[in-house]
């Protein structure tokens, strides 16, 4: 934490983009951070350029960016709100940073996540061209699945399926993409594996132990094998009826490292803050330091950003 | 938090809240660092370690294990979660040293056909440990019995659970068991019918939880022909798995009660009564009841309605009433 300020240093590099026609606002391309210091009623605000006008503070929020860490599981998960702002900034974020991406695409088409992408600074047509970016479109690529012939299996050949097997079309899928070969390419930096979202595989027919077994493969292979990192976003919804579903985000929170859980407010939809976020980090095989374990923060979503702020200290409201 | 985890209510059920005070010596201190560990491990049998998203409990299993392997136990583990690597790290080499890990993460359905998976699957490397044969004080860690149970059908995995526990009393050397089998286990992924059938064949269970940065675990023991013991400490674990066990947090920001044993009398706030008075009661009792047939009813009968409120019916026939009895409906084509 920065000694200055409790808060400051957490998410300077949440440059992220709303994941729908939020907000007409038009703000600089920046990330607002209001904190309150302890004196309690003046205001910072704290902007963190992208173009590099101001310092890059290295982001808590990525875990095994340095060289000696293994890979992690980051879990991104919402319950009555919409987390995809989330997997908008991890894409750009790890396209940015130079890293190998896959990205299952499996709830919009490419050129949502293209326009939004372009907001955020970043170009998936010119990622995919160059090889950084291997995009599986499921909207699209599910056709193919019916209607054209494949020698070895399609990676969503589970829809054909009459019982939903096990995902290792698509964990083989995954597995080639973000595999090292040698001297062909650039050096991309360490392997990123996007899923977004593993509850539409449970809306598939897939069985929530063959969703986990897939992530399982995937941990073991990009995080353990390729020292990469893999980052999933699941839906929670809350009310404990779908059994299925709280089996995997349950069994998912085990395996993570980090949990970015958004929730929306509990009274109610506010213009201002549009839900808060919490933050928990986990070492699923270390004792976890019982400080700083996990935070609360509440956030608003604009055009090209979100603003984070601590509880109650929306600008609105002070 | 996720998955509507709550800090779980800390039950303190039969045996109390047992609240180390420190004993200020360092003798005493070490002696209460070691009781803990000591008494989880000092009888065999199949122990649950019971942990939630929020209170993970692989951090305690790897203190168990270290002691264990301190103890000179040979140690076996199943390491189904994290990978081996993840798994060793915190132990010294002479700890490594002593533990022998089958490695079920990296390839446990055998997608990647190489051949290196462990034969059978997950079932094939459950009862591969049952058929162990060296002699001697054995410690198996499965991580995690959820895993497990998740890809085996729940019977299977009770009948090699208590296979394995029970190994050296069908050799019949001894009467104390020598098999000590550590099993993790993920609250929130099982439903009540599996956990209920764990913890019938568990002698120890240990469920994790905690307040605000303060761990704690309810140890509930079951020995046969004696009285389950219960007690809860409070500890915190070092990165070198040792355990350091303190005493609780002050009791005003203790957890409240276990809500299904609330202090709350539920007395207080009702809308009707439950008690009567002495004069509410006579009255009670002189009340004659309406089907009673006592002898003023009966005099009250027969004698006529004198000044007392009888009940009169009092009809006008309509015009196109007909009083005929013997053709009510007058549909008689008589």
């Amino acid at each position: 934490m920065d000694s200055a300020g409790s808060v400051v240093s957490v998410a300077p590099q949440l440059l992220i983009q709303s994941a729908g026609s939020r907000s007409s606002e038009c703000s600089r391309n920046s990330i607002t951070f209001s904190t309150s210091p302890l004196t309690g009623r003046s205001r910072q605000d704290v902007a963190w350029s992208r173009r590099g006008q101001s310092r890059e503070r290295s982001c808590r929020l990525h875990p095994g960016r340095r060289a000696h860490d293994p890979g992690k599981l980051t879990l991104l998960c919402d319950a009555k709100t919409d987390g995809s702002f989330l997997v908008h900034h991890f894409l750009s974020f790890y396209l940015r940073a130079n890293c190998k991406v896959c990205f299952l695409a499996l709830v919009q088409s490419f050129s949502h996540y293209n326009i939004v992408g372009q907001k955020l600074g970043v170009s998936l047509t010119v990622a995919r061209e160059r090889g950084q970016l291997v995009f599986l479109e499921g909207l699209k690529s599910s056709m193919d699945v019916f209607f054209q012939a494949h020698k070895e299996p399609h990676p969503l050949q589970f829809l054909r399926e009459v019982n939903a097997g096990n995902l290792q079309p698509l964990f083989e899928f995954v597995r080639e993409a973000l595999k090292p070969v040698d001297n062909r390419e650039p050096a991309w930096r360490c392997p990123v594996l996007l899923v977004d979202d593993l509850s539409l595989l449970l809306s598939l027919g897939v069985g929530a132990v063959a969703v986990l077994d897939f992530v399982h493969y995937c941990r073991a292979t990009v995080c353990c094998e390729f020292k990469g990192n893999v980052v999933a976003l699941v839906h929670d919804s809350g009310d404990g009826e779908d059994e299925e579903n709280d089996i995997l985000l349950n069994g998912l929170s085990h395996q993570s490292h980090l949990i970015l859980r958004t929730e929306g407010l509990s009274t109610g939809f506010c213009r201002d803050v549009h839900g808060q976020l919490k933050i928990l980090w986990r070492r699923p095989s270390q004792p976890t330091a019982q400080r700083d374990r996990s935070l609360i923060y509440q956030y608003k979503i604009q055009d090209k950003n979100v603003s984070f702020f601590a509880k109650g200290m929306s600008p609105a409201v002070l | 938090m996720v998955g509507g985890i709550n800090d779980p209510p800390l039950s303190s059920g039969g045996g109390g809240l047992w609240v180390l005070t420190p004993s200020g010596s360092a003798p005493g201190e070490t002696r209460r660092k070691s009781e803990m560990l000591d008494s989880l491990l000092a009888f065999g049998g199949l122990m649950l370690l019971r942990d939630s998203v929020e209170w993970e409990g692989r951090s305690l299993l790897k203190a168990l294990i270290k002691k264990s392997a301190l103890c000179g136990e040979q140690v076996h583990i199943l390491g189904c979660e994290v990978s081996e690597e993840e798994f060793r790290e915190g132990f010294t080499s002479d700890i490594n040293n002593c533990l022998v890990y089958h490695d079920l993460f990296r390839d446990p359905l055998n997608w990647s056909k190489t051949g290196e998976a462990l034969p059978g699957g997950p079932l094939g490397a459950l009862t591969a440990m049952c058929r162990r044969t060296d002699p001697g004080p054995v410690t198996i860690a499965l991580d995690s019995l959820s895993w497990l149970l998740l890809h085996l059908p729940c019977t299977t995995l009770c009948q090699n659970l208590h296979a394995l526990s029970h190994q050296n009393s069908s050799l019949g050397d001894s009467s104390v068991q020598q098999v000590r089998v550590l099993g993790l286990l993920h609250e929130e992924l099982h439903g009540p019918g599996p956990l209920g059938a764990l913890s019938s064949l568990a002698q120890t269970e240990v469920i994790l939880g905690g307040t605000v940065g303060q761990a704690s675990a309810y140890i509930l023991c079951r020995r046969p022909q004696q009285r389950p013991t219960h007690q809860t400490n409070w500890f915190s674990i070092l990165p070198d798995f040792s355990l350091d066990v303190q005493e609780g947090p002050p009791v005003e920001s203790q957890p409240h009660p276990d809500p299904h044993t609330s202090l709350v009398d539920p007395m207080t706030h009702l809308t009707f009564n439950l008690r009567l008075s002495k004069k509410e009661r006579e009255a009670k009792d002189s009340l004659t009841l309406p089907f009673q047939f006592s002898s003023e009813k009966q005099q009250a009968l027969l004698r006529p309605g004198q000044g007392q409120a009888t009940s009169h019916v009092f009809y006008e026939p309509d015009a196109y009433d007909d009083l005929d009895q013997e053709d009510p409906d007058d549909d008689l084509d008589i």
